[in-house]
């Protein structure tokens, strides 16, 4: 789709899209589903980051933390009380999974904006994935903690009794589409980050305008690397907020 | 030919439209912010508590605009 544009007389020099194409890392070719591609590469670099993070950091285990101590440490700590806070005592036995959850999204999206890196998460494939997996684990623990009373999600007995079939349907489309916003908002909102400081460094050849665009990449960079946060974070709040539909549907 | 010209003009006319989606979206976020914001000065003890809401607020409203933004940049790249 790129090509297409180009030869449509696009003025940019490169296109704002080009950065979330997938290569293969050796030579050229076909990608395959075993090809070692920038996505293999970039998923393997965020798994070992995390992983140096939490292996390092509680190496030492002292009294007074080394800075990549406490920084596992906040970690942590601020996964745990988001379950503690939304889903109630009983979420906390789900912990790893979306301890796991957070992590490997923030690490996404902050290698995605080093310089020349691929962004994984700015991928649909990859967010809905991790959506459609939080959907499918959420509905199978609903209905192995509650039996078919799990359904009463949707019945809402507390509205008049004449309202009630019309809001089960609103209730059982809104739980399907769930995943679906869940993962782009997600993918979304990364993606157009990108696209746009990608759009401001296209105007940056154009000389007249160039310390503007330049002035404008690093605002948009300073508000990206909140925005790789606080999506991480809501992306992790959704999921406990669903967990906790799962663990008690009646409220 | 003029078809494939009118098609062209109505793809970058529904990507202009799909963008009003964009400034929609930053009148919900603006709103549920400032509600907040209102909210949490009459009663500032209780607003640390409700930042978990804010977030999934602001969530819900802006991933509509970046629904507006994916159908925009569906019709210029994809159809």
């Amino acid at each position: 789709m790129a090509a297409e544009a180009q030869s449509e007389g696009s003025s940019l020099v490169f296109h704002p899209l080009d950065q979330f194409i997938v290569k293969p890392l050796f030579g050229e070719g076909p990608v395959q589903w075993y090809t070692p591609t920038n996505v293999t590469l970039w998923m393997a670099l965020a798994v070992l980051a995390i992983v140096a993070i939490f292996v390092i950091g509680t190496r030492g285990r002292a009294i007074i933390p080394t800075r990549v101590q406490s920084v596992a440490e906040v970690l942590y700590g601020f996964i745990y009380k988001m379950i503690e806070d939304v889903t109630g005592h009983d979420g906390v036995k789900f912990f790893p999974y979306i301890m796991t959850l957070f992590l490997f999204i923030l690490f996404g999206n902050y290698l995605g904006l080093l310089p020349k890196s691929f962004t994984t998460t700015s991928h649909i494939a990859v967010t809905a994935v991790l959506g459609f997996g939080v959907f499918f684990a959420v509905t199978i623990i609903g209905f192995i903690k509650n039996g078919p009373s799990f359904l009463g999600l949707f019945w809402m007995s507390d509205a008049p009794l004449i309202l009630r079939p019309i809001i089960a349907v609103i209730e059982v489309i809104s739980y399907f589409v769930r995943p679906v916003s869940h993962s782009i908002r997600l993918a979304g909102n990364i993606m157009a980050g990108h696209a746009v400081m990608k759009v401001f460094a296209g105007f940056a050849a154009i000389a007249a305008i160039s310390p503007v665009s330049v002035a404008a990449i690093v605002a948009i960079y300073g508000l990206e690397v909140l925005v790789a946060f606080i999506q991480a974070y809501v992306f992790t709040i959704l999921t406990c907020v669903y967990l906790k539909d799962a663990l008690h549907p009646g409220h | 030919m003029e078809l494939v010209a009118a098609a062209a003009l109505g793809k970058f006319i529904g990507a202009g439209l799909a963008a009003i989606g964009s400034g929609a979206a930053a009148i919900g976020v603006g709103h549920v912010a400032g509600n907040f914001l209102a909210g949490a000065l009459r009663n500032p003890s209780a607003a640390g508590g409700q930042t978990a809401t804010l977030f999934i607020g602001l969530a819900f409203a802006e991933a509509l605009g970046i629904f507006a933004f994916l159908v925009a940049l569906l019709l210029m790249f994809a159809v």
